[in-house]
């Protein structure tokens, strides 16, 4: 509030100065050369969609064909598999970021609030793993989830999902900063740990729930290489894994490839137009603590 | 708790405060336990099996002798040319997306930070990209790169093979690439920029000062950790660089793309040899911690000197 009102005492952010106006002329429409420059690629997909399979490989290339149809969309939709996949993206999302969150936040509240032995170690052995990129572990961890009967199941994509040492840190760091009178209140009131876990701190939790959920669904929902590597039946796979099929299974029918990627790609983006605000505090969050 | 209201013997008194203690490391452990069963299940045991695997001729299908080998599985990948080759390759990728990824991050949070209109359009139409799956993107680009009726070649008027000339698919995979992520260091940037109090500039810009020397001596030292920290996850997501690669060209052609994790993916899964994957994937683990270590003290030393 203090901000934005000295913003218009003194001006700058709306630049009353001939060279301020200049400038911001200039920020703008480079921006606008760029956001075409941006947004081109997703129009062209949606424009080739929308197009007769005939009229989509004529040269030289044309933004307007004789009509636009959604055929491809409804060839697309009709065939089936894309339902199939999209439920399996959301369901294995949602538990994998339902069960990330508590098993990270219950973690991240013993270690800022409880008293135990071995808890340092135990700090350090899972913030450790934050330097771990996944991408190395995909054939120990294949080996191991076949031993485990898993492949080709939702346990095989969700199970080596769940646990991030990030999101341990973020709710630490933002339990650390809470003061300690609310729950010695709660403790000489005689509530369990447990209760006070769930009805002080998870109420309080929620900008770190918020950003820590934000990050494991967009990482989950888009994650290619793990359930690339664990699903093989057509059935079982996700989004970003069956479009990966897509090309080699329509051909040249580009108008169906591109209407199957806008198709992949548009609930996400729905989401982002409605939460942008949370979802890019959730990333820049997540991204500044990790600092 | 039963034995509340007798006497209180010095002995009930230190058996309560064991309980008590009991009670509250059992809590703690409780706590973390589901986080670290699941973590030692599937980060902690999948590094250590790693490690044993590429000590033997390890086969997923089984047809592997399972014989120990030692070090012969790190001794064959250090005199093979195809690891080495991806190894450039993922070093190339990094090096050539990581500049114009982290300076076109901060320009356009600096242009679309300022008061101009459609600002929240413009952040949509940079961040969009990154929402979307791998897939999603390179089936795309595929479609743009086209050789004979793509959109790019058409406006440019050329027929370039972007993804089958093997000079050029390199540099085209990195610019889908800065289309497809640019959105996370804007908006790092983003938030980085308005962090700093509009007072100083405008302190500044009373004294006098054009709005290249306040970037120049207000805004970029300012934004000193907020580069640190983009720099240091561009480079560590770079060198990870898998799918967009295997999506857009499988590593071709002629193996001119692959980076290491296909090699590690082709060694695994298309020749089983799991055994030599994991010596592949402990190689590169290093690597990666290795840089990951000179980074860190390189540019927080730097941060201490500016």
């Amino acid at each position: 509030m203090i901000r934005s009102e000295s913003r218009r005492v003194f001006g700058t952010g709306l630049g009353r100065q001939p060279r301020d106006v200049a400038l911001n002329v200039a920020a703008f429409v480079s921006l606008f050369v760029l956001a075409v420059l941006w947004v081109v690629p997703i129009l062209w997909a949606l424009d080739t969609a929308l197009k007769p399979e005939s009229e989509t490989t004529t040269v030289p290339v044309s933004w307007f064909p004789s009509h636009f149809t959604f055929a491809a969309f409804g060839k697309v939709l009709a065939a089936g598999e894309m339902l199939r996949w999209y439920v399996n993206s959301v369901f294995t999302t949602v538990v994998i970021t339902v069960v990330a969150v508590v098993l990270a936040s219950m973690a991240a509240y013993a270690f800022s609030r409880l008293h135990f032995s071995g808890k340092w170690f135990l700090f350090w052995l899972i913030l450790a793993g934050i330097m771990v990129p996944g991408q190395i572990l995909i054939v120990p961890l294949f080996t191991e989830m076949t031993a485990l009967n898993t492949v080709d199941t939702y346990w095989g994509i969700i199970l080596p999902q769940i646990a991030a040492p990030i999101a341990v840190f973020i709710f630490k760091q933002f339990f650390d900063g809470i003061p300690h009178e609310l729950e010695e209140a709660a403790i000489v009131d005689g509530a369990s740990r447990l209760r006070i876990y769930w009805q002080i701190w998870m109420p309080l939790a929620k900008p770190a729930i918020a950003a820590v959920s934000i990050f494991t669904f967009v990482a989950a929902w888009n994650n290619f290489l793990w359930p690339f590597i664990v699903v093989t039946n057509t059935d079982m796979m996700t989004i970003p894994v069956g479009l990966a099929t897509v090309q080699s299974s329509y051909g040249i029918r580009y108008a169906q490839i591109m209407a199957s990627a806008l198709l992949g790609g548009v609930p996400l983006l729905i989401v982002f137009v409605f939460f942008q605000r949370q979802i890019v505090q959730g990333i820049a969050g997540a991204g500044l603590t990790g600092r | 708790m039963s034995s509340s209201a007798q006497t209180i013997s010095e002995r009930e008194i230190k058996g309560a405060r064991r309980r008590a203690r009991l009670r509250s490391e059992l809590t703690g452990i409780g706590f973390v336990l589901p986080f670290l069963a699941a973590y030692a299940l599937f980060l902690l045991w999948p590094i250590i099996l790693g490690l044993r695997m590429s000590f033997f001729d390890w086969s997923l299908t089984g047809s592997g002798t399972n014989e120990f080998l030692a070090f012969r599985n790190y001794a064959e990948l250090f005199g093979d040319p195809a690891f080495w080759g991806s190894l450039w390759h993922t070093v190339l990728f990094t090096v050539l997306s990581t500049p114009p990824l982290v300076v076109l991050g901060f320009v356009l949070a600096l242009l679309a930070n300022r008061a101009i209109p459609g600002r929240w359009l413009f952040r949509l139409a940079f961040f969009a990209p990154y929402v979307m799956p791998s897939s999603v993107v390179a089936l795309i680009w595929i479609w743009l790169y086209q050789p004979g009726f793509g959109l790019i070649n058409s406006y440019l008027d050329a027929n370039v093979g972007w993804l089958t000339d093997q000079s050029i698919a390199m540099i085209s995979i990195v610019i889908t690439t800065i289309w497809w992520t640019i959105g996370f260091n804007f908006v790092l940037y983003l938030a980085g920029l308005q962090e700093i109090p509009p007072e100083l500039r405008e302190a500044a810009s009373i004294d006098g000062a054009g709005a290249w020397a306040q970037l120049r001596y207000i805004t970029i030292p300012l934004l000193q950790r907020v580069t640190t920290l983009v720099v240091v996850l561009q480079v560590l997501a770079s060198l990870k660089v898998f799918d967009q690669i295997y999506l857009m060209t499988g590593g071709g052609p002629n193996y001119s793309t692959r980076p290491v994790i296909e090699y590690v993916y082709d060694s695994g899964f298309t020749q089983f040899r799991v055994g030599y994957a994991s010596a592949v994937s402990y190689v590169f683990f290093v690597i990666i911690l290795a840089i990951s270590v000179i980074q860190f003290v390189v540019l927080s030393r730097r941060q201490e000197g500016a």
